[in-house]
Formats: structure tokens, sequence, C-alpha cells
């Protein structure tokens, strides 16, 4: 069935995949959010407990996205993983140490003989929700403004600022589109709380976070928004490859996409409003989470889509525009997105039971007690 | 393409500390899993709540091992794009496949029943339970499946090919790769060297217990599992360790000439059990490579092909040739690698000037000698060896451990099923001191298998020369340190954790 399709399909195909797991990994970074708000939330060390037991079930998840996400890229688009990687090796190696530190942090911070004590493996959480978050979102900001690189004729790519990917912090789109997942991560995870966990003090502070990031988060997401749908993109000419700069590309994108981008915007930023509608009040607030981290997955899908489909570049090139890279030059061979494809069918299926599974888990929120009972806790 | 030597050795050094420090942790939670799977199963079946104790004390040792092996193994991950990019690229198209299938398919698995294992105890039915600690197990072996797959065919390229307008190798037939021999066998003598390497974690705490005379219950059911459950893998381990060895024979002579040590080859091959390497041995010069050896006459060509008459060829045949037995000289493979070197960059230049014809005679050379490529960027004929006494006593190291540990096992069980292991204290002693036996088996294992494979990035296509990032060698070194201080910082947190909750066994409230 896939082979039948054309390789532009198939790269087509391969990038809307990358996207839901980029969207679905904006939307589990509730994690990190939460352990910014660890200190907030839970002054005393029970509730501390709760908060991080909380996350506790959930930090899994979102990693593995994260290391799903890297795979896909490697496998499909090897040349982008490559470039960027390779070339923006400060700003990734600084990502993952911040992983790192959240991968043990859970299960070490409360345990006798952690060598370092509680509070060091809870600073581990703040680096890796704040840092960690910020720079991703710089990171991914680079597929809109672009990064300083070369490849030559036989595809090997070299890098052109003396940074080695550290500059894309100097860049204010990026740096703003960091803060802004910084409090959408925030933000979620203040809905999250308000149903995952049992305690009526840990509720209304989490209300009270509910509001405040969400008046952190618009603005932000405006201005973000703004800059995007003005800013000069990079297009190229599928038949010869040849690029070229374009005013108000990713403007033209979000008309020209309105299956890929503009509709699950719409939606996703419906979402994420209703949620926080649903959450402003706190109380039951049935429904917040989920529609606020389903519009944020869409709204991430969404803006994958405008970084590269409508033959926009999906890293451009800001040493040499004609190094830019695209879908087209950049994806694997159709044999092996064929395969892949293949693979992607199983998809729905790990997505089903890991809902399955959230569901049998989550179906009464969690309590200090259950997290003092239970000799697994973290 | 970059020959920044220092970029190299860095980019070198930093994988293998990565990769060793990852292996520490990955094989105890290859066993670890099935074991408490087993224990829990019985606890299941038998209702008795001693089992669910039990159950849950190796399951908190394994969730404390399994932290670090997730934050290591996320660095590896990465490090392939960070640090090997031209690799990525060039092969990318091959090794990314496994890397993503591993993720959608056992990583997944694994992050989403451990939350269940862990914490489910008291939210979902005991049926449910058990199937998510199986499915971890499952989920964890899954995904050495597939990293392995990736490994196994670094080892022996299969299913590809070169594509001369990319420059660089494509899939054509993804069951090969899957079903690469190479992938098969190593993916099985690895799985099983975790249970091993588990199996002798549970005696070595246990065996602690019994001789501290505490919980001695709990000491003895474990001991049993454990010592079952190792005899079965190590016996398996060691025919598979046989069968690594045939596949390593086949397809990378060089790799066998240095593990074990020979230099002239011959027929009727003889496999030296233990030996001494003479440190001022020579390529060519005639030599004993060995001071002292104890050599069992004919073994190597009956282990290595299974066939006494075979011929295994030495360093020197390798290195100079040997037109008896067919085998061409490195110096050749060196030249005709140059002549594929040079029609490729000839033919990117033809294409690039708009000349069909200088490309299309570009395309012929580089087609006469394409198989020879990863040659072309080796300096010297003598290059194609791997380390050789590195790769000898790591061999040797390994093999001697696995005969040991069969034995152990066998005594142990012995013991047990007797009724009197508490009585064998020093049998008991010798399983604590296993332990870091086990460990050392296993990174001398990957010392084989990949310093062996030096020079090659990919076997006969790839030398890591030309596989790194166009790098600074001051930026990967700071790297290094980074990783080498924090991944001690955290082994140390780890290792003391584990101390605490063994001591603690017992008092089973809160953070234990
Ligand atoms: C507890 C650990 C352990 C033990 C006791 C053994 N092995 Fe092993 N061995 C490994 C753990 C291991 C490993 C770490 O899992 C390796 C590294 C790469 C691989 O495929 O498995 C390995 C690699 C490895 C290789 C190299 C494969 C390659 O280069 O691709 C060979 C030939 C053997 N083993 C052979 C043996 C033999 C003949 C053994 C015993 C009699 C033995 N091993 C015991
Ligand atoms: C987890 C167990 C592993 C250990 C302990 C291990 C160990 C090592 C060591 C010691 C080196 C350095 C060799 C040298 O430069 O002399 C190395 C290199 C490397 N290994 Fe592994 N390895 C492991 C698994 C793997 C796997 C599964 C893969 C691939 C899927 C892999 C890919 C590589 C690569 C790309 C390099 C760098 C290039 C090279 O030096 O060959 N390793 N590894
Ligand atoms: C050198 C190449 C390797 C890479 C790139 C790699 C990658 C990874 C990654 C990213 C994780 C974390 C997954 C998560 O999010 O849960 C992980 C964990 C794991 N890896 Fe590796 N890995 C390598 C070598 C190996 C080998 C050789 C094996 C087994 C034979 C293995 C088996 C596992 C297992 C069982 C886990 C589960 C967690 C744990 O380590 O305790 N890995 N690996």
């Amino acid at each position: 069935m896939f082979e039948a399709m054309s390789h532009d399909t198939l790269r087509e195909y391969w990038w809307f995949l990358v996207s839901v797991l980029g969207g679905l990994f904006v939307m589990l970074t509730f994690v990190q959010g939460g352990q910014t708000l660890l200190y907030t939330l839970a002054p005393d060390s029970r509730r501390r407990d709760l908060v991080v037991n909380a996350l506790g079930r959930k930090w899994e998840l979102t990693f593995t996205t994260l290391v799903t996400f890297g795979g896909a890229l490697f496998a499909a688009f090897p040349l982008f993983y490559a470039t960027s990687f390779g070339g923006a090796y400060w700003v990734w190696i600084a990502i993952l140490l911040c992983f790192v530190l959240q991968a043990v942090a859970y299960e070490y911070r409360k345990k006798p003989g952690n060598v370092f004590g509680p509070k060091t493996f809870e600073i581990f959480l703040l680096i890796n929700g704040s840092l960690g978050v910020i720079l991703l979102g710089a990171a991914v900001g680079t597929l809109f403004t672009g990064a300083p690189f070369t490849v030559d004729a036989t595809h090997l790519s070299h890098w052109a600022g003396p940074a080695r990917g550290l500059e894309a912090a100097l860049v204010p789109f990026n740096v703003l589109f960091g803060l802004m997942w910084f409090f959408l991560a925030r933000l979620l995870a203040a809905l999250y709380f308000l149903r995952a966990v049992d305690d009526d003090d840990v509720r209304a502070r989490s209300v009270r976070q509910v509001r405040l990031n969400t008046l952190l988060f618009l603005p932000l997401f405006l201005a973000v928004a703004a800059l995007l749908l003005t800013m000069e993109g990079a297009g190229y000419d599928p038949a010869t490859g040849a690029v070229a700069l374009v005013p108000y590309k990713y403007l033209d994108n979000l008309l020209a996409l309105p299956l890929r981008a503009l509709i699950p915007l719409v939606l996703g930023v419906a979402g994420v409003l209703y949620g926080i509608a649903r959450g402003w009040r706190g109380g039951e607030a049935r429904g917040a989470f989920w529609s606020a981290a389903a519009g944020s997955a869409l709204v991430g899908i969404a803006l994958f889509g405008l970084a590269a489909l409508n033959d926009t570049t999906l890293y451009t090139s800001t040493a040499d525009l004609q190094s830019s890279l695209t879908l087209q030059n950049a994806s694997g061979s159709p044999y092996t997105l064929t395969v892949m494809s293949y693979v992607s069918l199983a998809i729905p299926f790990v997505l089903a039971y890991i809902a399955w599974v959230w569901r049998q888990m989550g179906r009464r929120p969690l309590g200090v007690d259950e997290v003092e009972r239970d000799p697994m806790s973290y | 393409m970059s020959v920044d030597a220092a970029v190299v050795e860095w980019s070198r050094a930093q994988f293998a500390l990565t990769a060793m420090f990852h292996w520490i942790f990955v094989p105890l939670t290859l066993g670890l899993s099935f074991i408490v799977a087993i224990m829990e199963s019985i606890y299941v079946r038998t209702g008795d709540p001693e089992w669910k104790r039990i159950t849950r004390f190796w399951m908190k040792l394994f969730a404390v091992n399994f932290a670090i092996g997730v934050a290591t193994g996320l660095i590896l991950e990465f490090e392939f794009g960070t640090n090997w990019s031209n690799y990525s690229w060039m092969v990318g198209d091959i090794f990314g496949a496994p890397l993503a299938i591993e993720g959608i398919f056992a990583f997944f698995l694994e992050a989403t029943f451990f939350a269940v294992m862990f914490f489910g105890w008291e939210r979902v039915s005991k049926r449910f339970h058990l199937t998510s600690t199986w499915l971890v197990a499952i989920g964890s072996n899954l995904s050495a499946l597939w990293i392995l797959v990736a490994n196994g065919w670094m080892q022996h390229p299969v299913g590809m090919r070169f594509n001369i307008e990319t420059a660089r190798n494509e899939m054509v037939d993804f069951w090969e790769v899957l079903l690469n021999p190479n992938a098969v066998t190593k993916f099985l003598h690895t799985v099983s060297s975790g249970y091993v390497l588990a199996a002798l974690f549970v005696i070595a705490v246990s065996a602690w217990f019994i001789l501290k005379k505490r919980d001695l219950r709990f000491a003895k059911r474990s001991l049993l599992v454990a010592a079952s459950f190792g005899l079965l893998s190590s016996g398996y381990l060691v025919l598979l360790g046989d069968g690594s060895a045939f596949v390593v024979a086949h397809d990378q002579p060089a790799k066998l000439a240095a593990m074990e040590g020979v230099y002239d080859g011959a027929s009727r091959k003889g496999i030296v059990l233990f030996g001494v390497l003479d440190p001022d041995k020579e390529l060519g010069d005639g030599k004993d490579p060995f001071i002292i050896k104890i050599e069992m006459s004919q073994m190597l060509s009956l282990l290595g092909f299974h066939d006494i008459d075979s011929f295994v060829p030495g360093a020197e045949d390798l290195v100079f040739g040997n037109a008896e037995h067919g085998i061409e000289s490195a110096a050749d493979k060196l030249a005709k690698g140059k002549v594929a070197v040079d029609a490729l960059a000839a033919f990117h230049a033809a294409r690039k000037r708009g000349d069909p014809g200088a490309a299309d005679q570009a395309r012929a050379d580089f087609d006469a000698h394409a198989d020879y490529l990863g040659y072309g960027y080796l300096d010297k004929p003598e290059d194609i060896l791997p380390p050789i006494p590195l790769t000898f006593y790591s061999f040797h190291i390994m093999v001697g451990l696995g005969f040991w540990f069969v034995l152990l096992f066998v005594v142990l069980l012995w013991f047990q099923m007797t009724g009197e292991i508490a009585d064998h204290k020093n049998w008991l002693r010798l399983g604590i001191l296993s332990l870091p036996l086990g460990y050392l088996a296993e990174q001398t294992g990957w010392i084989v298998a990949e310093v062996g494979r030096q020079p090659w990035a990919i076997q006969d296509m790839l030398p890591v020369g030309v596989a790194t990032s166009d790098l600074d060698a001051a930026s990967v070194s700071v790297t290094f340190w980074i990783f080498l201080v924090l991944f001690t910082a955290l082994l140390i947190a780890e290792v003391r954790i584990m101390l605490g909750q063994i001591r603690r066994h017992g008092e089973e409230v809160g953070h234990v």
C-alpha cells in the first residue's frame, strides 16, 4: 500500500508523523511545567511529595516521546538529524544534559544515601523544567529563523557559527518561542493538578497558577504568532531545488495548508482557550486539562506543518541559502520511508494502549495518604 | 571530509564512555525485569504474600538501576547526531530505522507499563499488574533487539547499496537487515548475558543476607530463582558465544585474529586458552607472538569455522596478503579504495561542471571499485588491524568468566536443592565476589565487539576517521569531561542508594 506512494507523499507523510510526535511532546511537557511549580504549589514536604508523585507517573512518557522524536528524525530525515545535531552541538548537548538530570531526579530524590540530598534533585527538576524547555523552544524556533550551516556536494554538513548552536539563543524570536512554551507547560501542569491530586491546598494554588500563567502565556503567544506570520521565510522550487527568500512565507503557508495548518491551529487555539476557561475558576474543572492538552498538541502539529510544507525549507541556512534543507533533500530513500511507513501502522495501537493505561491509572486522584502508604512512591 | 585526528579520538573516547556507562545498567535491566516477572507470577499463582514482598524488594532495586540506564541511553541515541553526523547521514537510511522502531515498539511499552508496575499495585487488578510487569520485561528485551540489529549491521553491513548520486548507503532489503546472522546471534548472546548478570546480582545480594543470617526465607527463595535462571541462561550464553565467534570468523577476520592473537594463519589452527602476548612483537618479524601460552590444538579451526581443516587467517595474512588462500593484501585494497574515492569525487565534479561524459566514465570507474571504497580512506595497510592485545585479553577474560559462571550456578543450585546452602560460606562468598566479575565480563565483551571492529565504524565500508561531525576537538573534549564527571557522580549516588535499599530491607515504609 505504501509502495504505491510517490517519494514526495512519503516525505509528507513522515513529516506529518514527526509533527504528531512533536505536538504530543509539546503537550506532554506539562510534566516539565509541573516541575517548575514544585515549590509554588507545595511549600511543605508532604505536599511536595504528592506533586512529585503525580508527575512521576508520567515523566517517562514525555521522555520517551522525545527519544522517539529523535529516532523518527534520524530514520526519515537523516540529513536534518546530522546537520542540526552535529552542528548546533552545544544547544543539543545542553538540552540532553537537562534531560539526564530529570531521568534520575524522580527516583533518587527521596532515597536514603542519594549523596546530594533531596534539594539537589529538586533543583535538577527545576533546571529540566525551565532551561530544558526554553532551550528546546529556541532549537525548534530555528526551524523558522534558520541556522548558520553549509552542506557540501557529498551532503556533509559544516557549521558556520562559532557558538555551535548557542547563537540560536540570541535570536529574539527563538527566545520568545522558548518562553511561550515554558509558560504553556506551566499552564498545562496547573490544569493537570486540578484533576490529578486530591488535596484542596494544592488545588487552590493550582487555580492561581492557571490564571497567572495564562496571563503570561497569552501575550507571548500573540507576539510569537505576529512575528511568525509577518516574517520572511525561505521557499524552494521543487523542480530545481533553488532556494529563495519569500516575504510573509508562513502566512502564505497558513492559508495554503488548510488541513495541515489552519484548521489544526484554529482548533488547537480553541482547545487551549476552552481549557483555560474551564480551569479558571477551579473546582472539578472536568475536561480542562484534556482540552488544553489536545489543543497544544494540535498547535504543535500546525507549527511543524508551517515550518516545512508548501515548498518551504525545513531548516534554512543563514550562512548559505542554497544549502538549506528541505523535505526533499534531507529525507531517507523511498525504500526506507516505505518500510518505516509500515512500521508506523503500529502507532495508533501504541497511542491506544497509552491512553487506556492512563485512564486505568487515573481513575481517582492521588492523595497524600496513598503516597505515604505506598512503599514504591518516589 | 573531517580529518582532524583529535576530534576522532575524542569522539571515540566519548562514545566509548557513554556506551560503557549505559552498559553498566542495561544488562541488569534486561535480566532483572524477567526475574521480577517470574517472582510476581509465583506470587499471583500461590497468593503467598511473602512472594509479593520478595517481588517488591527486587522491583525497587530495578527502578534505581533503570533510571541511569535511561539517562545514559538518551545521550547515546543523540550522540550519533552530535558526534557522528557524517555517519548519520551516510548510513542513516539503514541505521536510523531500527532506532526509530525501537522507540515506537519498545520504549513506549516500557515507559507505559513501568508506571503500572510501580504505582499500580493498588490501582489495577492483580492480573493486569502481572501483565504489566511482563510487558516491561518484554519491552526492555525488545529494545535490545532493535539496537543490536543496528549494531549487527555495523559489524556486517547487508541489505543496502551505495548510491553514488547522494554519496551514501541506502537500504534495499529490510528483512536482510533484520535477519542478519550477526544481529541474530548478537541479540541472543547479549540478552542472555544480561540474564546471567541479573542472576549474579540476585545471588550476590541473597548470599549476603544468608551470611548475615537475615531474612533467610526471602534470601533462599530469591537465590533459588536466580540460580535456576542463571544456570539456564549461562549454558545458553556459552553456546551462543560460540555462535558469535562463528559469525565473527566469517565476516570480520581481522577481529578474529585479534581475539585469538593469531599473526600467521594456518589450517587446523589451535586455540589459546591462556596466553601472554609479547609486547615487542611486530608484524612480519617471524617471532612467536606469545611469551607463554596453553594451547588446545585444532580447536580454533573447529570452533571458528566448524571444520577442522579450514584455514584461519592471521594478522599478517590479512595485511600482507596470502595468495595461496586467496587473501588480497591490504595494500591492494587501499589502492583500489583510492580509485573509488577519486572516482566519487570526479563524478560529483563532472556533475557540477555539467559534463555527462566524464560523469559516466567516473561512475564506471567507481562501480568497478565500489566494494573497496572504505579502504580508500585508510592511510596505511596496518590500519586494517584493531588493537590486538586489548581485544585478545578482553576476549579471554570474558570466555574464562563464562565457564566460571556456569560452574558457580551449578554448585549453588546443588547446595540450595540439597538444603544446606547456609553451611557453604565460601561458596556464598564466591557468589558475592562474582558480581563484579559479571560486570567485568559484560564490559570486556563489548570491548571485543567494538574495539575489535576498529578501524571501521561500518565494517569494510566506513572507517571511524571519516564518520565524525565537523567539530573542534576542544568542544568534544569538554563534553567528554562533563559526561565523565556527571555520570560518575550519578553512579556513586546509585550504588549508595542500592546498598541503602538492600540494608534496609524489611523496614518497608515510605520512601525506602
Ligand atoms: C556476562 C557476560 C558475558 C559472558 C560470560 C560471555 N559473554 Fe561474550 N559477550 C558479551 C557478554 C558475555 C556481551 C557484552 O553481551 C557481548 C558484547 C557484544 C555482543 O554481541 O555481546 C559479547 C561479545 C562476544 C563476542 C563478540 C561478538 C562480536 O564481535 O560481534 C564473542 C565472539 C563472544 N562474546 C563469545 C563468548 C564466548 C565464547 C563466551 C563463553 C564461553 C562468552 N562470550 C561469555
Ligand atoms: C551498550 C553496549 C556498548 C558498549 C559498552 C560499547 C562500547 C564501545 C567502545 C568501547 C567503543 C570505542 C571503540 C574504539 O574507538 O576503539 C565504541 C564505539 C562505538 N560504538 Fe559501541 N558499544 C556498545 C554498543 C553499541 C551499539 C549497540 C552501537 C550501535 C547501535 C554502537 C555504536 C558505536 C559507534 C558508532 C562507535 C563509534 C565509532 C567507533 O569507534 O567504532 N555501540 N563502543
Ligand atoms: C549504543 C547504542 C545505544 C543507544 C543509542 C541506546 C539508546 C537508549 C535510549 C535512548 C534509552 C532510554 C529509553 C527511554 O526513554 O526509556 C535506552 C535505554 C535502554 N537501552 Fe539502550 N541504547 C544503546 C545500547 C543498548 C544496548 C546494546 C542494549 C541492549 C542490548 C540496550 C538496551 C536498553 C534497555 C534495556 C534500556 C531500558 C532502560 C535501561 O537501560 O535500564 N541499549 N537506550
